[in-house]
Order: C-alpha cells, then structure tokens, then sequence
C-alpha cells in the first residue's frame, strides 16, 4: 500500500469484500479501485486470501461421540419438570440436566439405602450425607434457593436454621456456587450448598459440630460418590459429589483457602 | 430420613422448553466446535468446552429473546473458551487475550514459546495457513475464523467476541495482513512440514 489517502481506505475495502457496505458505499468503492492500482491491489490480496483460507483452513466439525453425548444430555433434560422457565427472585442456574441422572438410578439407590442405613451416630454419616446427595438429584429437590450470589444464598438460611452457615463463592476456582438447601442428616436440619462443576453437582453439608452428631472417617466413598469432611470454627462440613477424589480435594482446598 | 417434597405451584410447571432448546441450538453444534477447537489448544480440552458451553446455554436459554441462535451460541463458547485458556496460562504471552484492545498497537506476534496456541501450531499435518492462523494472537485469530469460516457479519462477530465493530474490523485487517505475511502463497501452497 502507499499513498496516505489511500491508506484510510482500507478498512472500506476490507468492508465490501466482507459484503458489510451497502450499495452507495460499495459504489464509491468501486469508482476508488477504478483509479487506484494500489488499492486495486489490495483489494486483491484480500480477495485471494479469504479464497485460501477458505480452501486451506479446515473446518473442524463436532465428533460424533459430541454430538451424542451433548443430544443425549439435551434430550434428558426434556423429561425433566426443572427444565421449566420457572421465575424465581434470583438469577437462574438450574442444572435440569442433572435429574436424569439421579432417575431410576437415585430412586432405586434411595431405596436401599434406606433399608441398610444405621439410625445416626457418627459410623452412619458418610451413608447420610451420600443418601442426602442422592435423593436431592431427583427432579425438583436440590434446590431451593437458586442462586450463584452468595450474598442471597447466605441470608436464605436465616430463620430456617438456628445457625449462619458460611457460603463462599469459588467460581473463580471453577466450582461456582448454584444455589442452596435445607436437608436433614441423621435427623438433623442442615445447610446444603449446591456448587457445580462442570457437569457434576457439589453438595455441601453444613452443620455445627457440636460433638454430640459425631464423626466420620475423612474421606469416604459410597455408591460411586466421593465424600471428604472437615470441621472449621464449630462446623462440620461435609462434600460429597460424583467427581474424581482429586477434583473433590480441590474444591476442599479451594473452599479452605478461601475467606 | 425425611422426604422433603419442594414442588410448589412454580415448580409443578413442565413446559417444554428443552425441545425448544434442541431445535434452536443443536443445529450450530458444529460451529461451537469449531470455534473451541481454534480458540483453545486440543480437541479434548474444545470437547470439554462444548459441553461447558451448552450446559450453560441449556441454563441461559430462559433469557434467551430470539435473535440468531448461532451467534447467541457463539456467544458462550467463546467465553466458556477464554476462561479455559485463563484457567491453563502459565507465564506471559506477548498475544492479548481480550483484556481490552488497543487499536495503535503494532501487528501483535504470537510468542511461538507461549502454550497453548503454539501447540496447536506446531501440530503435524497442518497447512502452512493452518499454522500461521493458528499463532495469531487469540482475538485476531477468533475475528478470522468467524468471519472466514462461519461467514459472521461484523455486527455477529461483535455480538460472539464482545467488541465494537469498528475493533473487528481493525482485528480482521491486522489478521489478515499477518497470515497473507507468514504465509505468502510464492510456492508454499498448501505446504506441509
């Protein structure tokens, strides 16, 4: 290119290879080129350009394991009442496509886990807290208050439960807080934080550890879910959630690290 | 154990919307994908950002007021796609990646040490065009391949990448003066090493 007055002309012809001028612009365009073999030139340069890129570049479709796996999810979620446009006073993050994961498995998982479960005491918790997780991955129960702002999860609990449970907010470290709970663990009303990642629900069991509910092993596996527990300022906190051990762990750390 | 049942008279609703949803959006799954694929480095780490994004578009599509669905789709796989590339950067790039955009800036270079582009661009079996598109720094690459590949007005492109169209524009030019500069067409057509 040369010539400063060609120069702010670079950006038009750009535009009207791209198709973006219309009709009285592309015409003065035009009648400019006409005169200008520079811009001619460029003008060129574009045009052979977007051919080969068009040519050379590849167009990467979707595998097919995606396109099955994402239609698979989609069509799961159409069965699911949690796909309803439902208004709520916060900002919506409803994982519907969740429920169909719990379904039969969950009901059928529920139900043993309800034949073999000790009554309380400290041995039973890990058995609580997963069947807790599970029966909330039915349609319509892991939430009641569906929010991602900690600052309308936390004030939910007021007057529902008789303590304040902490609610942070770890998007930032990929686990996005999505809304909240009351739940019952061995008869007992606690705090459930839902968090998310990626495709896996997080549920947080918050409760004060008054020593009398008991203890629990600090990691646990039950039935494919992961379970890690610790105590902090006079709570129990209890993560349970299908994701990786190592995944949990960070969510855990992440959670610990955080104000 | 107590059975809590939480359905109210909000809950109990069951409107469809998901067909609604598949019917919108499933068509353009293609296009995200092929938008993750160029913005992030592998086609593992682009799956996970496809399913990323439609699980955040499965919950967004409430909000969702009609327009171009693609573009709406677009939209949140080139987010989902940058938080993914935030989330894996590990020292400095010379590239930006969308913290804002300097229209006076001199043609900005890829650093050919800096992960993840780089990888890509170092893949076997590439075109040479393939390779320079693939060092461009992420917003002048993700400018080029919605306008060249998906065929995205400006204005679209503004709509996906979150910039005034006078900033595509200066992308697209900045783009394209650099791939026509590392990847002259004198005898290197469509050349593989």
């Amino acid at each position: 290119m040369s010539g400063d007055a060609c120069d702010e002309m670079h950006l038009l012809i750009q535009a009207d290879v791209d198709g973006e001028l219309g009709p009285a612009e592309a015409a003065r365009v035009r009648a400019h080129l006409d005169r200008c073999a520079d811009c001619e030139a460029v003008q060129q340069g574009l045009l052979s350009l977007s051919e080969r890129v068009r040519r050379d570049v590849a167009y990467r479709p979707a595998p097919e394991a995606l396109i099955a796996a994402v239609r698979s999810r989609v069509a799961a979620a159409a069965v699911s009442p949690e796909m309803a446009p439902v208004t709520t006073p916060a900002p919506r993050r409803r994982p519907g496509w969740i429920a169909p994961f719990g379904g039969g498995f969950a009901l059928a998982a529920c139900l043993a886990l309800a034949v073999v479960l000790p009554g309380g005491g400290g041995r039973g918790l890990p058995d609580a807290v997963v069947a807790g997780h599970i029966r909330a991955l039915q349609p319509g129960h892991l939430m009641d208050v569906v929010s991602t702002d900690q600052h309308t999860v936390k004030p939910w609990f007021d007057g529902r439960l008789d303590f304040a449970p902490p609610v942070k907010d770890l998007k930032g470290g990929g686990f996005p807080l999505v809304g909240g709970r009351l739940d019952y663990v061995a008869g007992r009303p606690v705090a459930a934080l839902v968090y998310q990642r990626r495709q896996h629900v997080i549920d947080l069991f918050v409760w004060p550890d008054g020593g009398h509910v008991g203890r629990g092993p600090a990691d646990s596996r039950r039935d494919g879910y992961n379970v890690l527990r610790w105590s902090w300022d006079g709570m129990a906190f209890w993560a349970v959630s299908d994701l990786s051990p190592q995944e949990l762990a960070d969510f855990v750390r992440l959670w610990q690290a955080n104000p | 154990m107590k059975w809590r049942p939480r359905t109210g008279p909000e809950r109990e609703a069951a409107v469809p919307v998901a067909g609604e949803f598949e019917r919108a959006v499933l068509p353009h799954l293609d296009a995200a994908y092929n938008l993750a694929r160029w913005l992030v480095r592998d086609g593992a780490s682009a799956e996970d950002v496809v399913q990323d994004a439609l699980v955040r578009a499965l919950s967004y599509f409430g909000s969702y007021r009609g327009g171009d669905p693609r573009a709406w789709l677009l939209r949140i796989v080139r987010n989902v796609a940058y938080g993914e590339l935030a989330a894996h950067k590990r020292g400095t790039t010379t590239s930006l990646d969308g913290v804002g955009d300097d229209d006076s800036s001199a043609l900005q270079v890829a650093d050919p040490a800096a992960d993840p582009e780089a990888a890509l661009a170092r893949q076997e079996g590439l075109t040479q065009l393939e390779r320079a598109l693939a060092a461009l720094p992420t917003e002048l690459r993700e400018c080029l391949v919605l306008r060249e590949l998906e065929e995205l007005s400006y204005k679209e492109i503004g709509h996906v990448t979150g910039a005034p169209i006078g900033t595509v524009m200066s992308r697209l030019w900045r783009a394209r003066q650099s791939l026509a500069r590392q990847a002259p067409t004198c005898g290197n057509e469509g050349a593989q090493a």
